[in-house]
Formats: structure tokens, C-alpha cells, sequence
């Protein structure tokens, strides 16, 4: 009896690994990569872009205790800024759709975002609605030479390490 | 999420107009500079400066001249920050209020007063000592403020308070909030005299800024430090009350007329 | 001295497993609850910018003073040598931890944002009462699991006795935080007394016994264990101390503010006008949670096994309706910013608050004590806490 159920076990063991094995490779392939969208304003970020990819978080966290507590309002690490650049220019926001920039990655890399239950997802003022105002407006013939693009496998799985 | 509207007034300045109206102001400073530049430089604090202790913010509310019926304060700071007027919630009855009119009445002389009650920005502020986390703080310049990073809606600090000065935001906001203005579901929040214009020298409050632009001046904000500004010198002549004042909280907000 | 046979219970009966599936039907009730209010936020609850504590901390608060309560029958066994209470001590102290730990759940789910629980326990304040409460309640863990440890286990059974002193010290210093939390309220007319601390210690004592009575009763009645008289009568006298010293307290209390002209108005809401709080503090409170109990166990009804249990049970209530009182009565009335005046505004301020529980926060607190004593009924099952007898004959053999 027991070594029947020795061998069932084992059967089954196998199976199951055979299934797994073969599910994971092409859901891994499969899965909808995130859309990184060129910001709206300028040219190059605050810092390196891979930098800023593994670093954001605590470049953010660093100055939100700052300004915060202490009322330094520098521009350069504020979240403000951030949202000011990357805000979509469909949505008028980093995270209102499932393409804006915070949350295109952040549901990829399955890391919860807990900035905007509080902070607005829109830049200040008429940018909020209008992405291109009459600050912005120039910077339209960058946008339709950048097509949202797609970032490879292999550097996300940089990011993710 | 809501989708992208267009706003009401979608007419955006157009660079023609931006650029007169900058020349305008320009010369229109340079016209008055002296005086300008003297308020700027005591106001103003560059944006990698943290907050000092040689500042102490605070209001002077002259009750005598907060007129019965008006509102406008409390208008004032529900749009420079974000929360719901009471009468447009859904449900009044929990919704936040950072400001409020208060009707006083005393029952043996009939005698009424007006004034406005918001957080007093104490110096020994209660729901500082209690707050676990330490979320709630008074920053350097006197402003006591609720950090949302690391407030965990305990709502001691609502216990506390003896102004009932504090919300708890009970729904999600939906991205309703202001840029400038953080504020979300199951943190406390209240009052923070506008830090945000403070911090961007203003030098003034919504509620104050209203309260003038309505011509009752019952209002007053400044630094409560600095021996020569507006409202240390009307401190000085006024007799002014603290609410509670058995408490001995040193309070930020002082009342004229109460 | 006569030695206990501990044994687990069987727990293989239809009847265990039909308990311990309707205990975990709160538990999941309980947790759907505080999903449906971590979701729609505190808007579906009956709790306001007015009433800011609501049902969840009445039932958190009174699991947590039980909790050190039911600690004590323990504590007199090692503390104070008494032989006794030595074969009672396991199931005391697995009850205490079991009460605290519904308690602290109930109390971090009802939190605005209970998923940043890990802020509480990284970020401290050392000036608030919670913060050290929140070391108190960590600290009664630790210590009260070290002390079972010395009574379950021979090998370290000689450190039984310094176990369980510090843990009868910080059961105390952990009540007078508790009761504190309100006690060092300056806002509210019925806190910011140090009259609190004691009271809730002695509060603790009577809703902690009175607990502990109806589950020993129980588990012995359900296993067909004997359970002496000898026990019973001795544990119910002690029980009517208690509550007559809850009374005493109580009275006191109330004594004092009336001589202050400054309390008379608030008095008089809890005492007089307070509608639904004068009815809950003088039925519930004083007449369901004190002198009914005590007429119940200091007459001769109380030699009857029927009678102790409906008196544990209504002091069981009566603590639950006090903690109601004590809570959402101090903030139902107004706060009085400006003596002497009437007040009116849009934030109800000089007007009492109302306040209707609503159906989540109820199941949030019934979750709490679920799993209070869900983890009791599985902890006999599978830990030998209990004594095989305790009837009137093994019993007696131990006092010599």
C-alpha cells in the first residue's frame, strides 16, 4: 500500500512539473510589456535614465521627508516635477490609464503604488487638462517623432534585479 | 479613473498675452519695487531652505469685524485646497472640514459673535504629544501639519484635539486633489495655514486673502516673531483672547473680540 | 502536594468541529468586514469627524482590559502561592494572549489605513500613549508566552514562578496604559483623570474572571470533565470582589466630578439627559453589569452552577455597554470650547453627536472575539492546558 502511494506521488510530481515547466516559458515571453512613454517636456531626465529606473523610489522618498517636514521645496527630486514631465498627453495623467507612465511599470514589476491614494496624478494648473499649453507647445514636433517605446525584456529584467 | 475633460475655461493664455502681461507687472514692480522687494525678502524663503524657528506663523481673527452670514473664508481655503464644500458632499456628515463658521451666542445677554475655527496651531500642540507614528508635527515655523506618509488614521490625534479641528478622510478621493494640496482616504488632515503659499511667498492665507477682498479685513496673517510686521503690531494694541486658554497651549491663532 | 494530570481535549467530536466552523464563520465575517471598510473607507461606518472612535475600539478595548484580566487566576497561582489556582494557570494564560490577540486585530483593522500597519511599528513617538502601548501589548505577548512555556514544559518549570511575576507586573503597567490612552486625553471632559488607570486594572479583573468562569465551565461540561464545586464557589467570590470593587469606582468617579461645577453639565449627560447613554450607563452598565451579578453571586443563588454563569455572562455585557459608555459617551458630548456660550456651526459643534454602528464595525468586533476564542478551543485541542479532573477531591488534595 505504501509503496503504491510512493509511486502515485511520484507520478503525479512530475506531472505537475511537466505542466508547470511548459506554462512558464511562453507566459514569461507573453507578458504585455510596459509602455514607457518619452516624457512630454525636455530632453533627458533629472539623472541617467537607468538610474532613475532603479532609483526613482528613493530619490522620491528622500525629498517627500524633506519637504514635508522640514518645507524644502526644491524642484529638481519633487514629485511634482516628475508628474509635470511624464503626465500622458491622452490622459493628462501618470497614472489614470493603464498606459501612463507610474503605472504602466509599476504593473508590470507588480510593485504597489501608494502615491497617488493622496498626491493628484496631473500637473499644476492648465497642463492638467491642456498637456501641450503654450509653454509646452513646441515641444509637439519631438512627440510625433517619438513613438511610445517599448522596453525589451532584458532591461526590465535589469530594472527588476 | 476619470478621463481627461476639457476645463470649463479652457481659454489658455495665449504667449502674446503672457508676454504683455509679464512686461506690465514688470514695470509695474520696478514702479514700487522698494516696498515690494522690503516684503518679498521677509516673506520669501528660497526653495532649498528648510523652514526656520525665527518664523512663527499665525492669524489674528478680530471677531468684531467677521460679519454674520459670510462664508467666504471657508470657500476660500475648501478651493485653495481641495476639499469638498460641505453642502456639495455626499455625505455632509463626515465630510472633512479644515475651516468652519462659528455661531456664538451668549444665553443670558443675547449677545452674538461671528468667527472663524480651524486648527490654532498650538505651540504645545496635544495631537503632536499623542500621535503614534509621529505623523503629526509642528514644522520649525509653527505650522502644525499631519505627514500623510506616515499617518495610519489611528485618529487619536481627533481625541486629542480640544478645537475639534481635525478630519478624517473617509471616502477616496478619486484624483480630485489639488496638485499642491496632497490629501487622501483614511488620513487625517486639517488646517496647515496654506503651506503651501507660505513655502511659495505668498506671505498670506486664502481665508485671510478673502476675508480682505470682501472688505472685513477680520483676518490678519504674519509672522508672529518678527516685532514689525502687520500683525505683531496689531497683537500689541488689540486685546486678544487664546480658545481655551486654561489649556496653555500657546495657540498660533489669537481671537479679537470673543 | 498531589500532582495534576494535564491532558488536550479530544476535539474529534461533531460538536467540536461544529463550535470551532461557527467560531471561524465570525472570523470570516470579521474579515469581510474590514475589507468592505478598507475598501469603501470609513464612509460606510457610523463613525464621523464627531465620533471619531466607534464599536470596533468598545469591543478592541474591552478584549485588551480582558485580556490582562484573564491573566490573573494565574497570577494568584504563582505570585501568590496559592496551590489552587496552579492547575487553572495554563488555560488563564492561554485565554489572555488569545483575548489580546482578537483585541490588537480588532484595533489595527478599524485603523484609517491598516495597511501601513508596518508604519506603526517602524515610526514611534515616545511621548504618545500608544506608542507604548504598542510595546506593552508586544512586551504581554512575549512574557505571557514564556510564562505558559514554564508551565507546560518540566524542563523549566523552576522559572516558573519569576515568569510569572513579570508578567503579573506587566499585566498592570499594561492596563494603566490602556487606560490611559484616555486618561491622557486633555480635551475631553470625561478623560484627562488619573482615576482611569486604576479603574480599568480593576475593570480588568472582573471582565477577565468573568470570562474565564464561562469557558472553564464550558470546556469541562462539553469534554464531560468533573468540575468541582470547590473551584467554582471559590473563583465567584472572588469574581464578586471584583465587580463590587468596579462599582466602588464607578461611584467615586462620578462623586467626584458632581463637586465640580465645571463637570456638572457633562455629568449630567451621562447621569441625567443623555438619552441613549444615561439609559446604557444606568441599565447596562451600572444595574445589568454590577448589582445584578453581585445580588446574583452574594446570595445563595449563586451556590447554583446556572446562576454564576447568567451573572459572568451579564458582567461580560455590562463591560461591553461600560466600554460604550466610556467611549463614544465622552464623545457624544460636545466639546465646550467656549464655556458659558451657546454654540452652532456646521461642524455640530454645541450639539450632542449621534452615533448608529453600522453593520461592518459590529462584525469587526464580533470577529475579534471569534477569534479569541477560536484560537482558546483550538489551543486545548492541541496543547495539554487543561486538567483531566478538577473535581472537589483532586482539588482538595492540593491545599495540603
Amino acid at each position: 500500500m505504501k509503496r503504491l502511494l510512493a509511486v502515485g506521488a511520484v507520478v503525479l510530481t512530475t506531472a505537475a512539473l511537466a505542466w508547470a515547466g511548459s506554462d512558464a516559458q511562453p507566459k514569461a515571453s507573453g507578458a504585455p510589456k510596459p509602455v514607457i512613454t518619452k516624457a512630454v517636456k525636455g530632453e533627458q531626465c533629472v539623472e541617467p535614465t537607468d538610474f532613475m529606473r532603479r532609483n526613482h523610489m528613493r530619490l522620491l522618498s528622500h525629498q517627500r521627508d524633506e519637504t514635508v517636514i522640514e518645507g524644502v521645496r526644491t524642484k529638481k527630486y519633487s514629485l511634482k516635477e516628475c508628474i509635470n514631465c511624464h503626465a500622458s498627453e491622452t490622459t493628462g495623467s501618470v497614472a489614470a490609464a493603464k498606459d501612463d507612465f507610474c503605472v504602466s511599470c509599476h504593473s508590470y514589476a507588480a510593485v504597489k503604488i501608494d502615491c497617488f491614494d493622496c498626491h493628484s496624478t496631473k500637473p499644476q494648473g492648465s497642463a492638467a487638462m491642456h498637456p501641450l499649453n503654450a509653454e509646452t507647445a513646441h515641444y509637439k514636433h519631438k512627440l510625433a517623432a517619438q513613438a511610445a517605446s517599448k522596453v525589451s525584456a532584458e532591461e526590465m529584467a535589469g530594472v527588476a534585479q | 479613473m476619470s478621463e481627461l475633460k476639457p476645463m470649463s475655461n479652457p481659454a489658455p493664455a495665449s504667449p502674446e498675452r503672457r508676454r504683455f502681461v509679464g512686461a506690465a507687472t514688470a514695470a509695474a514692480g520696478l514702479a514700487i519695487a522698494p516696498g515690494v522687494l522690503l516684503i518679498e525678502v521677509a516673506h520669501g524663503r528660497p526653495e532649498d531652505q528648510a523652514a526656520s524657528n525665527a518664523v512663527r506663523w499665525g492669524l489674528l481673527v478680530d471677531a468684531t469685524k467677521c460679519a454674520t452670514g459670510c462664508n467666504d473664508c471657508v470657500t476660500a481655503c475648501s478651493t485653495e485646497n481641495g476639499w469638498t464644500p460641505v453642502a456639495e458632499s455626499a455625505h455632509a456628515r463626515q465630510a472633512p472640514q479644515w475651516i468652519r463658521k462659528l455661531e456664538l451666542q451668549d444665553p443670558l445677554t443675547q449677545m452674538e459673535t461671528n468667527l472663524p475655527m480651524m486648527c490654532q496651531h498650538c505651540a504645545e500642540p496635544p495631537c503632536v504629544d499623542v500621535c503614534p507614528t509621529g505623523a503629526s508635527f509642528k514644522r520649525a515655523d509653527g505650522i502644525v501639519l499631519v505627514n500623510r506618509h506616515t499617518c495610519i488614521g489611528c485618529r487619536y490625534c481627533m481625541m486629542a484635539c480640544p478645537y475639534k479641528a481635525r478630519s478624517l478622510v473617509h471616502e477616496p478621493l478619486n484624483d480630485t486633489q489639488k496638485p499642491d494640496v496632497p490629501r487622501g482616504i483614511g488620513c487625517v488632515e486639517s488646517c496647515t495655514l496654506c503651506v503651501q503659499k507660505v513655502d511659495r511667498g505668498d506671505g498670506n492665507t486664502a481665508c485671510a486673502e478673502a476675508c480682505t477682498a470682501a472688505g472685513h479685513n477680520a483676518l490678519l496673517f504674519g509672522d508672529m516673531n518678527d516685532p514689525e510686521s502687520e500683525i505683531s503690531k496689531r497683537l500689541r494694541e488689540l486685546p486678544t483672547k487664546q480658545v481655551r486658554a486654561d489649556l496653555n497651549l500657546n495657540l498660533g491663532v489669537r481671537y479679537h473680540g470673543i | 502536594m498531589a500532582s495534576i494530570t494535564f491532558r488536550e481535549v479530544e476535539g474529534s467530536s461533531l460538536k467540536y468541529w461544529l463550535l470551532f466552523g461557527f467560531l471561524g464563520l465570525f472570523v470570516l465575517f470579521g474579515a469581510l468586514a474590514w475589507n468592505t471598510m478598507h475598501h469603501h473607507g470609513h464612509v460606510i461606518t457610523g463613525m464621523d469627524n464627531q465620533i471619531v472612535w466607534g464599536l470596533p475600539h468598545v469591543f478592541a478595548v474591552f478584549l485588551i482590559v480582558a485580556a490582562s484580566g484573564a491573566l490573573n487566576v494565574a497570577s494568584i497561582a504563582s505570585v501568590f502561592n496559592k496551590p489552587m489556582y496552579k492547575p487553572l494557570a495554563p488555560l488563564s494564560a492561554i485565554l489572555a494572549l488569545a483575548l489580546m490577540l482578537g483585541g490588537l486585530l480588532v484595533l489595527v483593522l478599524d485603523l484609517g489605513r491598516s495597511d501601513r500597519l508596518i508604519v506603526a511599528m517602524t515610526h514611534f513617538n515616545f511621548k504618545s500613549m500608544f506608542t507604548w502601548n504598542v510595546f506593552l501589548y508586544s512586551g504581554f505577548f512575549g512574557l505571557v508566552g514564556v510564562y505558559l512555556w514554564t508551565m507546560l514544559d518540566r524542563s523549566v518549570k523552576t522559572y516558573s514562578k519569576a515568569a510569572g511575576t513579570a508578567a503579573f507586573i506587566w499585566r498592570l503597567v499594561l492596563t494603566t496604559g490602556t487606560g490611559s490612552l484616555f486618561g491622557f486625553l486633555v480635551a475631553r471632559e470625561l478623560y484627562g483623570t488619573a482615576m482611569l488607570a486604576p479603574m480599568f486594572i480593576i475593570m480588568s479583573f472582573a471582565y477577565g474572571l468573568a470570562i474565564y468562569l464561562m469557558v472553564l465551565a464550558a470546556a469541562y461540561a462539553w469534554t464531560g470533565r468533573p468540575l468541582g464545586d470547590a473551584v467554582m464557589m471559590r473563583l465567584k467570590s472572588l469574581l464578586a470582589v471584583f465587580v463590587a470593587a468596579v462599582l466602588y469606582f464607578v461611584v467615586v468617579q462620578h462623586m467626584t466630578s458632581l463637586y465640580f461645577t465645571k463637570f456638572h453639565a457633562v455629568e449630567a449627560f451621562i447621569l441625567r439627559d443623555g438619552g441613549i447613554f444615561t439609559t446604557l450607563f444606568w441599565v447596562g452598565q451600572i444595574v445589568i453589569g454590577c448589582v445584578v451579578p453581585l445580588v446574583i453571586l452574594l446570595s445563595s443563588l449563586g451556590k447554583q452552577r446556572t446562576w454564576i454563569m447568567i451573572a459572568c455572562a451579564l458582567i461580560i455585557l455590562g463591560g461591553i455597554v461600560q466600554m460604550y459608555v466610556t467611549i463614544i459617551g465622552a464623545q457624544a458630548y460636545p466639546l465646550d470650547m467656549f464655556p458659558g456660550l451657546i454654540e452652532k456651526s456646521s461642524f455640530f459643534d454645541g450639539e450632542v453627536h449621534s452615533y448608529t454602528p453600522s453593520l461592518p464595525e459590529l462584525f469587526l468586533g464580533l470577529g475579534g472575539v471569534a477569534i479569541a476564542l477560536l484560537v482558546t478551543v483550538f489551543a486545548i485541542k492541541v496543547l495539554r492546558l487543561l486538567p483531566a479532573s478538577l473535581d472537589d477531591a483532586t482539588v482538595a488534595k492540593l491545599e495540603h
